[in-house]
C-alpha cells in the first residue's frame, strides 16, 4: 500500500477528508504545546491579547522534547497524554486550529469542537520518541523560551506518521477499535 | 565488620545508571516486547509494537532517550547494615547522580520544585529516594526512572476485608480499563495488596522494579498475577490502545501483612518504557 503523505498545516478539504483509522504520514510545519505553553497561551486569550502563533489551519503537536545532542535538531520527541490539553484545546478549535497530534482519550467538550469546526485528532505512537525524532528535520522555539521543554516549538516534520484516531465526524478509534478486540 | 563506602560512588553509578536505564531496556522487558509483537493479532497493533521495536534499537544506537518523557528519577538503595557512608550526605550524593546523569545525558529535566507553584528545577532534582536497610556490606542501587503519562493514571483503593480477592480483581481492572491508551500501553501492572496506605503505594512501585518474567513466589499471588494479565489483555485495549490483545506485558503483585480492618490495594501502571537499571556496590 502506498504511504498516504498529508500536508501540514492542513486544508480544509484535507481535514474533511481524513478518517478515522487512517494510518499517515504527516509532512510540513506543526508546532508543538504541552501543559503549561496552552495554559499561558489561554491566559493570553483572556486578556485579549494575541497568540504566538496563527493557529488558523495549523496543527499542534503535544510533546516537550528531551534535549537535543550536538548536530541534531530535537532529542527524544514522542508525544504526551493529550487529555491534559481538554480544558484548553476547544477554544484553540474555535480559533481555527484544524489538528492536534497526542495520545489518549478526549472530553466529549473537545469531540463537539472537532466536530464543529472540522477538525483532526492524531494519535503518535507513545514512547516511541526516539523513532519520532528522525521525522523532524527542524526545531525552533518561537515563544515562551523559559518553559524549557514545554515551550512552543515551531517544527518541519517528514512523514510523521500518525494515525487519525478522531476525524471530522468525531469517530473515535478508542472505543471502536478496542470493542473489536475485546473478549469476555 | 563496618565497611566504608564513599558517597561518590554513589553519584558516580547513579549517573551512569540514569543515562543506561533512559536509552536502553532491560533484557526481560525486551524479550516480553518481542513476544508480544509475535503473537499479536490486530494489524494496528503489530505495527504499533513494531515501531516500538525499532524505537529501542533507535535510542540504543544513536543515544537518544527511548522515551521524551525521561521521568522522575526514582532510587531505591538497600543499604547492608555493615555499611557507613564516609565523604559527605547521603541524599545530596543521589541528587548530585541524577543531576549529572540528566544534564549530561542529554535527558528530560521534567520536575518541578513545588506542586503548585511550578518552576522546573532544571536538573530534574529532587529524586525520589527509597532507603531500606538489609543484612550485609552491600548497597544495591536500582534506578527506576519514571514517566508521568502512566504515572497518572496509578490508583489507590482503601478496600475492606468483606470486598475480598474480587474486590482486589475489580480494582485492578478498574485501574487498568481507566488508563486506557493514556498510559501507553502495552503496560506493566504494579500492584501492591496490604500494610498500610503508604507501605501499600510503595509496593506497587517496588513490584515494577521485578524482572517482568518471574512471578511471585507465592502460589495464590502466581495464580493472580496471571489470571490478572489475562483479563486484561482480554480488554482489547491493545498497543497503544488502538485495539489488540497486548495490553499488557506483566502484572507484578506484591504483598504485605495489613491490619484487621483492612485490604489496601496500590497499582501502579507503568508504560512499556519500564526503566530500571540495577547494580550493587
Amino acid at each position: 500500500m502506498d504511504k498516504k503523505i498529508v500536508k501540514v498545516p492542513l486544508s480544509k478539504e484535507d481535514a474533511k477528508s481524513l478518517k478515522t483509522g487512517d494510518y499517515v504520514y504527516l509532512t510540513g510545519t506543526i508546532y508543538s504545546a504541552r501543559d503549561a505553553a496552552h495554559k499561558r497561551m489561554s491566559e493570553a486569550l483572556a486578556k485579549g491579547e494575541k497568540l504566538p502563533l496563527d493557529v488558523e489551519g495549523n496543527v499542534i503537536y503535544y510533546m516537550g522534547p528531551s534535549p537535543a545532542r550536538k548536530g541534531r535538531p530535537i532529542g527524544s520527541a514522542g508525544p504526551t497524554t493529550s487529555g491534559r490539553m481538554d480544558p484548553y484545546a476547544p477554544q484553540l478549535l474555535d480559533l481555527g486550529l484544524r489538528g492536534m497530534i497526542g495520545k489518549g482519550k478526549r472530553t466529549n467538550e473537545v469531540r463537539d469542537a472537532v466536530i464543529r469546526n472540522g477538525a483532526v485528532y492524531f494519535a503518535a505512537v507513545g514512547g516511541a520518541g526516539a523513532l519520532l525524532s528522525h521525522c523532524i528535520k527542524s526545531s525552533e522555539v518561537i515563544a515562551y523560551d523559559d518553559l524549557g521543554p514545554e515551550a512552543i516549538r515551531k517544527l518541519e516534520v517528514e512523514e510523521l506518521p500518525a494515525v487519525v484516531v478522531m476525524d471530522s465526524t468525531g469517530d473515535d478509534l478508542y472505543i471502536s477499535a478496542v470493542a473489536k478486540y475485546k473478549k469476555d | 565488620m563496618v565497611r566504608d563506602v564513599n558517597v561518590n560512588l554513589l553519584t558516580d553509578n547513579i549517573k551512569e545508571m540514569c543515562i543506561e536505564a533512559t536509552h536502553y531496556l532491560s533484557k526481560d522487558m525486551c524479550a516480553a516486547l518481542k513476544k508480544a509483537t509475535d503473537e499479536e493479532i490486530s494489524p494496528l497493533g503489530k505495527k504499533v509494537l513494531d515501531s516500538l521495536s525499532e524505537n529501542l534499537e533507535i535510542a540504543g544506537k544513536e543515544m537518544i532517550p527511548i522515551c521524551q518523557d525521561t521521568g522522575m528519577a526514582v532510587v531505591f538503595l538497600e543499604i547492608g547494615q555493615d555499611v557507613h557512608f564516609v565523604g559527605g550526605d547521603v541524599f545530596d550524593a543521589v541528587n548530585e547522580g541524577v543531576r549529572r546523569g540528566y544534564v549530561d545525558g542529554f535527558l528530560r529535566k521534567s520536575v518541578v520544585g513545588d506542586p503548585l507553584i511550578r518552576v522546573n528545577t532544571q536538573d530534574n532534582t529532587p529524586a525520589i529516594l527509597h532507603t531500606e536497610i538489609v543484612p550485609g556490606d552491600k548497597v544495591k542501587i536500582t534506578v527506576a526512572p519514571k514517566g508521568f503519562g502512566s504515572e497518572n493514571k496509578s490508583r489507590m483503593f482503601m478496600l475492606t476485608p468483606a470486598d475480598g480477592i474480587e474486590g482486589v480483581k475489580n480494582a485492578i481492572l478498574t485501574a487498568v480499563k481507566d488508563a486506557g491508551p493514556n498510559a501507553c500501553p502495552p503496560m506493566v501492572v504494579g500492584v501492591g495488596i496490604g500494610g498500610t496506605f503508604e507501605k501499600c503505594a510503595y509496593l506497587a512501585k517496588k513490584a515494577l522494579t521485578r524482572d517482568v518474567s518471574v512471578r511471585s513466589d507465592i502460589p495464590y499471588v502466581k495464580e493472580l498475577e496471571e489470571e490478572m494479565l489475562e483479563k486484561i489483555n482480554n480488554s482489547g485495549i491493545g498497543p497503544g490502545g488502538l485495539g489488540g490483545k497486548t495490553t499488557a506485558l506483566a502484572v507484578n503483585i506484591n504483598t504485605y501483612a495489613t491490619h484487621i480492618a483492612g485490604l489496601p490495594v496500590a497499582v501502579n501502571i507503568c508504560c512499556h518504557v519500564n526503566r530500571h537499571a540495577v547494580r550493587e556496590i
